[in-house]
């Protein structure tokens, strides 16, 4: 990732409102998005990560700070050049936002048309884009003889018909089934592999993140906690915020009740296709409990975390610590009291 | 008794005078309702971009132009009518008739239409017009390529009750010399106490809105592409 950033946010900042009453939703913003990069942004609700993407795009205006843009400070481009630019910036949203009174085909021409391409020329890119998207026998229904699924691919077709550089994803798949998710997510990765358009994602949701994203930032109270390779930052969550976005999913019924000394275990994809547990167990001679455990295959490797109940016996413990650096396995020691 | 009634209604000059008034009646509310239209339209969109939470906000047009909408909707018909009568005199050259009926009824219902419009166009999905704005649209795409036409079946039951509402300002002219049915009502049914031609007239009017209602509500299903 020598390359130039295709996005790069500088001191970023968003203020609503005024006095009194001002709500703060992005403070001191600063990141770097690279071309042909799936990245992801997650956080809470209210973590203001929805304001964030709505500023890559100016549809909101930043406070303070600048959005660069392929190399130019879009932030101080007039009218008319924004709108040229924005035509080079796709977006799709978590309600698909299509036009209710358009056929599918027409609705993937509407871009094209806004972009000022003549309409015969139009229609046949849009036929090409829903045939991309798996939509070809569909381009006559309206949106509401659509599911939710078919209306994302379709929002998909009219976002990408422009040949935008980049794509943003508002919560795309938040209105959608488990399965329907999945194969959306899987669609936007293709694209992005076919056709090399930059994907940034913002989400609430893990599993969006551990599917496609190669970059993620973690968004917090207004502000990045962290950014890194999705792996790295599953492996070693750095902050409070991370910690708790990835063991819980901000679920909360998910979090461990337990009482006494605990030993977490991480899994960062490397070493959960030898039986770790087992062999621990057997070279210690000491029978441990797992009281919680939460692991996920990602990219075809393993990642989670574990909780193993500590035995009294300190020398034990030692043991077990020991074998668990020889294995090159990352844990921490945690204490419940509740 | 009841023969003479009907032989007097249904007289040959009777049927022709109500034939009259009724394409009187006709004329006036549709070219005054297409005309409210042509201003009523524009203005109503001007009032919707212009909003705080719209589009282009520009506060010091929306206060101004929904200002005068608001004067000119409190004037009461009756009387508005009497005051413009010089402006019908500058614009069609007389202040009776069906023509100057026309110009105070657009006066009257153009910004009332202006205010159906921008209901109408209110209800358009803003998460459309914000897709519409990602992919680079101008303020003008926006209105006449997303807001008209998404708004399109609701702008059409608006204009079945504009038009409705307008036939009854024509008959409300007819007091004020405007012509149409209403001018027959009151001359034959109140000033002659022919009370059986106010009724027919009455019954007439009823028809005609129930006639432009389901015009409007006809068109309005057949083009909303919302109901699969």
């Amino acid at each position: 990732m020598a390359n130039n950033p295709i996005i790069k946010i500088e001191s970023l900042s968003k203020t609503f409102g005024s006095g009194e009453t001002a709500v703060t939703a992005l403070d001191d913003i600063n990141l770097s998005i690279y071309p042909g990069e799936i990245f992801g942004i997650i956080g809470l609700s209210g973590a203001g990560k929805s304001t964030l993407v709505r500023c890559m795009n100016l549809l909101e205006r930043p406070t303070a700070g600048r959005v660069i843009f392929d190399g130019s400070d879009i932030t101080s481009l007039s009218d008319k050049e924004l709108r040229k630019v924005r035509q080079s910036i796709g977006m799709i949203f978590q309600s698909f936002n299509l036009l209710m009174q358009r056929t599918a085909l027409d609705n993937v021409c509407f871009s094209l048309e806004i972009a000022g391409v003549p309409k015969k020329e139009a229609k046949k890119r849009a036929r090409e884009l829903l045939e991309t998207v798996g939509l070809a026998d569909k381009e006559k229904a309206y949106p509401s003889q659509l599911s939710g699924g078919q209306k994302q691919r379709v929002a998909i077709a009219r976002a990408l018909a422009t040949n935008p550089k980049v794509l943003l994803c508002d919560e795309a798949t938040s209105a959608l089934d488990p399965t329907t998710t999945q194969s959306i997510l899987e669609l936007i990765k293709e694209l992005n592999q076919k056709t090399g358009v930059t994907v940034i994602i913002i989400t609430h949701e893990m599993k969006v993140i551990e599917q496609i994203c190669h970059r993620v930032a973690i968004i917090d109270k207004s502000r990045i906690e962290e950014v890194g390779m999705v792996q790295d930052v599953f492996r070693q969550p750095k902050t409070q915020a991370t910690k708790k976005l990835i063991f819980t999913n901000g679920d909360s019924n998910e979090e461990f009740a337990g009482k006494g000394r605990y030993l977490r275990l991480v899994f960062d994809g490397s070493q959960t296709d030898r039986p770790v547990i087992a062999n621990m167990v057997l070279k210690c001679g000491e029978p441990v409990s797992i009281a919680f455990a939460k692991t996920k295959m990602i990219s075809g490797k393993m990642y989670g975390h574990m909780l193993l109940e500590l035995p009294e016996n300190p020398e034990i413990v030692k043991k077990i610590k020991a074998y668990l650096d020889s294995e090159d396995i990352t844990y921490e020691e945690e204490r419940y009291d509740a | 008794m009841l023969k003479d009634i009907i032989n007097e209604i249904f007289s040959a000059e009777m049927l022709s005078l109500v034939w009259k008034g009724l394409l009187e009646t006709l004329y006036m509310s549709l070219v005054s309702t297409a005309v409210a239209y042509a201003i009523g339209l524009p203005v109503g969109m001007l009032l919707l971009v212009t909003d705080p939470d719209g589009v282009k906000p520009n506060k010091t047009i929306n206060t101004t132009v929904g200002a005068v909408v608001n004067f000119l909707r409190s004037v009461p018909f009756l009387i508005l009518m009497v005051a413009v009568m010089p402006l019908s005199r500058l614009i069609v050259g007389t202040t009776i008739g069906a023509k100057a009926t026309i110009v105070s009824l657009v006066i009257a219902s153009a910004p009332y239409v202006a205010r159906m419009v921008e209901s109408s166009a209110k209800e358009v999905d803003r998460g459309v017009i914000e897709a519409s704005l990602s992919m680079g649209a101008s303020t003008m795409q926006i209105m006449c390529k997303v807001i008209l036409p998404e708004a399109m079946p609701s702008l059409i039951y608006g204009a079945a009750i504009s038009s409705t509402t307008i036939l009854g300002y024509t008959a409300m002219a007819g007091a004020v010399g405007g012509g149409g049915l209403g001018a027959i009502a009151i001359n034959y049914g109140y000033h002659r106490k022919e009370t059986v031609i106010m009724w027919l007239m009455v019954v007439i009017l009823v028809l005609i809105v129930q006639v432009f209602q389901e015009i409007g509500s006809f068109i309005a299903k057949k083009c909303d592409k919302r109901i699969g």
